[in-house]
């Protein structure tokens, strides 16, 4: 036995103990980062239910407290009351769902066409929907509210729904996602005797979920979120969203805001998304990351 | 239910224009299959075999051509009415449902009077499960499965509606060797007990000539010769079929025939009758050469290997078309390997001679040996 090629015991022993060093110095670094990182997106939540919950006295301090002195429960009754909330989640929630469901149906049956129907122009086609997706949003913005004005849609529900509910995103989205599934399932479908119809709704639609719904929690938290839009077109109180609602209902009155009433109104309003997020943040960073981009 | 083909064609248009040249994947098929048979379409790969499998399943339309089931014209019939049963090459099941909803789809799928009920699906689904001997699998997912059980599920789920005709693509080609061997003896079972008319596509003439009623020999879209398996291997229509089957593969030698007498190189090895003077190439299945120290025939010894049961006795001859000429002797025949060259007998129903241009075969009446 040469001794150049056998390491020796210490040597071994000493290799491990430096390498252990390294990595427990590593995770220690990679961690405080992650605390520090942390520690900065959450802080303005915290703020806001610390805030939500002062007197307006304790708000205006000019060193504030980080935790209340008195826990004003009734700022949050009384923001609904003011704010009148229940409304604005009703309208929201109609708005949400409708448009989910019929973008669903939608964005399903554009992206079984583009990804297992055979017809002419398909490639040209979804080139050009693709090619609309190079368009920043804002442009649409225009164009969008004069066509709603000119169809005589202002101040509808309508308005609100209609312009959004092809999505050229989701539908490339789902259309991967389809392509992804053997040829020989649609095929093997044939011969176990199926239409189309049922291949997609019996293989395709269970094989796609997750994207499915990854598509139905994002479009739902675009409509939670909606700002511009619904502002220029539908900005009336029968048919106000959660977002304008929210803004409207504290700086119409006099100037004597109550900032606790409104924190208390912001975090009613941020809690379903702050919900939806914690369960469902599987999916949704699957439907987001997979495809690298989002639209 | 009996099938025919007739006159059978499908032409692929060419997918770049420029280049305009069509592919003719299957030429003018006419065969029929009778009732309750196992039929094996063999053929290297992109001889047809394939698309003539999904013509009669429908998933492909004929260019030309008529197919029937029985007295049945269905060419124009779609997949799903058709009645068939079909198991694809990588068996297609789908992943998220249990076995038992796999095999219970075909069924739930029909409608107007062949509707079932509930108790007679299960029935039914639980009858296929034991055939293919999966009923203890019922509640996994096919991912939960081996490749030989997620086989047997496509069997089991193409049996459950009780088809008119049974299609296999490529059934074992994803089995291990020793599974593969079961799972065709298994095939061969379950088409016995069930009758049903079976045709079956494979490159592997080793599984196709050991379960097969009848062989189709594919090349290029065009039919070479079809026959009961043995037949075929023992009498074959052309050099492309006489190559084609057995392992090891047939020696091929370049020869002339010249006043009766078959040469290879300067030996005379075979007298034969009815044959005019040409050159032609010489086939000779391994089998067919014996190592004797009068033998007609001389070649360069290489190496003998031995496999157990037999003997592969391996030399060389610069006439062979292949680079060795092989023979299979018993493993008891003692070869003596220290000497440079070895002399054969040959046995004359396994030589046979082709015609060098058209690779026919050529018939011949044995004069004498030698």
């Amino acid at each position: 036995m040469s001794t150049t090629t056998v390491m020796q015991e210490r040597d071994i022993k000493q290799r491990t103990f430096i390498q252990n060093v390294f990595k427990a110095l590593g995770k220690t670094g990679t961690y405080a980062f992650l605390l520090i990182m942390a520690l900065i997106i959450l802080f303005p939540f915290y703020w806001m239910i610390i805030s939500s919950l002062k007197t307006l006295p304790e708000y205006r301090q000019a060193i504030p407290t980080f935790w209340p002195r008195e826990i004003m429960w009734g700022n949050y009754s009384e923001a609904f009351k003011t704010a009148n909330l229940g409304d604005l989640f009703m309208n929201t929630l109609y708005v949400g769902v409708v448009s989910t469901l019929v973008s669903l149906v939608i964005t399903v049956l554009s992206a079984f066409a583009f990804a297992r129907l055979e017809f002419k122009g398909k490639e040209t086609l979804f080139g050009a929907l693709l090619a609309t997706m190079m368009i920043p949003g804002e442009l649409f913005t225009i164009t969008n509210y004069i066509t709603v004005n000119q169809l005589n849609w202002m101040h509808t529900f309508t308005a609100l729904i209609v312009p959004f509910l092809v999505s050229v995103f989701y539908i490339y989205l789902l259309r991967q996602n389809f392509m992804q599934i053997p040829n020989e399932l649609y095929l093997a479908a044939k011969v176990d005797g199926t239409s189309d119809l049922k291949y997609l709704w019996k293989v395709m639609i269970p094989l796609a979920l997750p994207t499915l719904i990854s598509i139905t929690i994002l479009k739902m938290m675009g409509a939670w979120n909606s700002y511009i839009w619904p502002k220029l077109v539908a900005n009336d109180p029968a048919h106000q969203m959660i977002t304008n609602g929210l803004r409207n209902a504290f700086t119409d009155t006099t100037g004597q805001a109550n900032y606790p009433v409104q924190m208390a109104a912001v975090a009613i309003v941020s809690a379903p998304l702050f919900l939806v997020f914690l369960f469902l943040r599987k999916y949704i960073m699957q439907g987001v990351s997979r495809s690298g981009i989002k639209g | 239910m009996k099938v025919v083909l007739e006159n059978l064609t499908k032409i692929f248009p060419s997918r770049d224009k420029k280049a305009g040249k069509e592919v003719v994947a299957v030429n003018d098929f006419t065969f029929e299959i009778p009732d309750g048979q196992l039929v094996g379409l063999l053929g290297p790969s992109g001889c047809g075999k394939s698309t003539t499998l999904y013509m009669i399943s429908g998933l492909q339309k004929p260019s030309s051509g008529k197919i029937y089931f029985g007295d049945d014209d269905v060419t124009e019939l779609s997949t799903e009415n058709r009645g068939i049963g079909l198991v694809f090459q990588n068996y297609a099941l789908y992943p998220h449902m249990t076995v038992q909803q796999n095999i219970l789809f075909p069924l739930q799928n029909l409608k107007g009077k062949d509707k079932l009920s509930k108790e007679e699906m299960l029935e039914r689904a639980i009858n296929a499960a034991k055939l293919v001997q999966i009923d203890e699998l019922m509640d996994r997912k096919p991912s939960e499965l081996s490749g030989g059980q997620q086989q047997r599920v496509a069997i089991a789920r193409a049996l459950v509606k009780m088809p008119r005709v049974l299609l296999l693509d490529e059934p074992l080609s994803n089995l291990d060797a020793r599974l593969r061997l079961q799972t065709r003896e298994e095939i061969r079972r379950i088409q016995k007990e069930t009758g049903i008319t079976t045709i079956f596509v494979t490159h592997d003439q080793e599984e196709a000539m050991s379960i097969s009623d009848v062989i189709v020999v594919m090349k290029l879209g065009v039919v070479q010769q079809i026959g009961k398996p043995q037949d075929v291997y023992d009498d074959p229509k052309n050099l492309f079929v006489a190559t084609f089957l057995g392992t090891p593969p047939i020696n091929v030698l370049e020869g002339k025939v010249l006043d009766g007498k078959v040469y290879i190189g300067d030996e005379a090895v075979m007298s034969v009758d009815g044959v005019e003077d040409q050159n032609v190439y010489i086939g000779i299945r391994p089998e067919a050469l014996e190592p004797a120290t009068n033998g007609v025939f001389t070649c360069n010894l290489n190496n003998v290997e031995v496999m157990g049961r037999d003997a592969s006795v391996v030399s060389s001859h610069k006439n062979s078309v292949n680079p060795v000429v092989r023979a299979i002797i018993s493993s008891d025949i003692k070869v003596d390997t220290t000497v440079a060259t070895v002399k054969y007998n040959i046995k004359p129903h396994k030589f046979f001679l082709f015609n060098k241009e058209t690779e026919k075969r050529i018939y011949f009446e044995v004069k004498n040996n030698g």
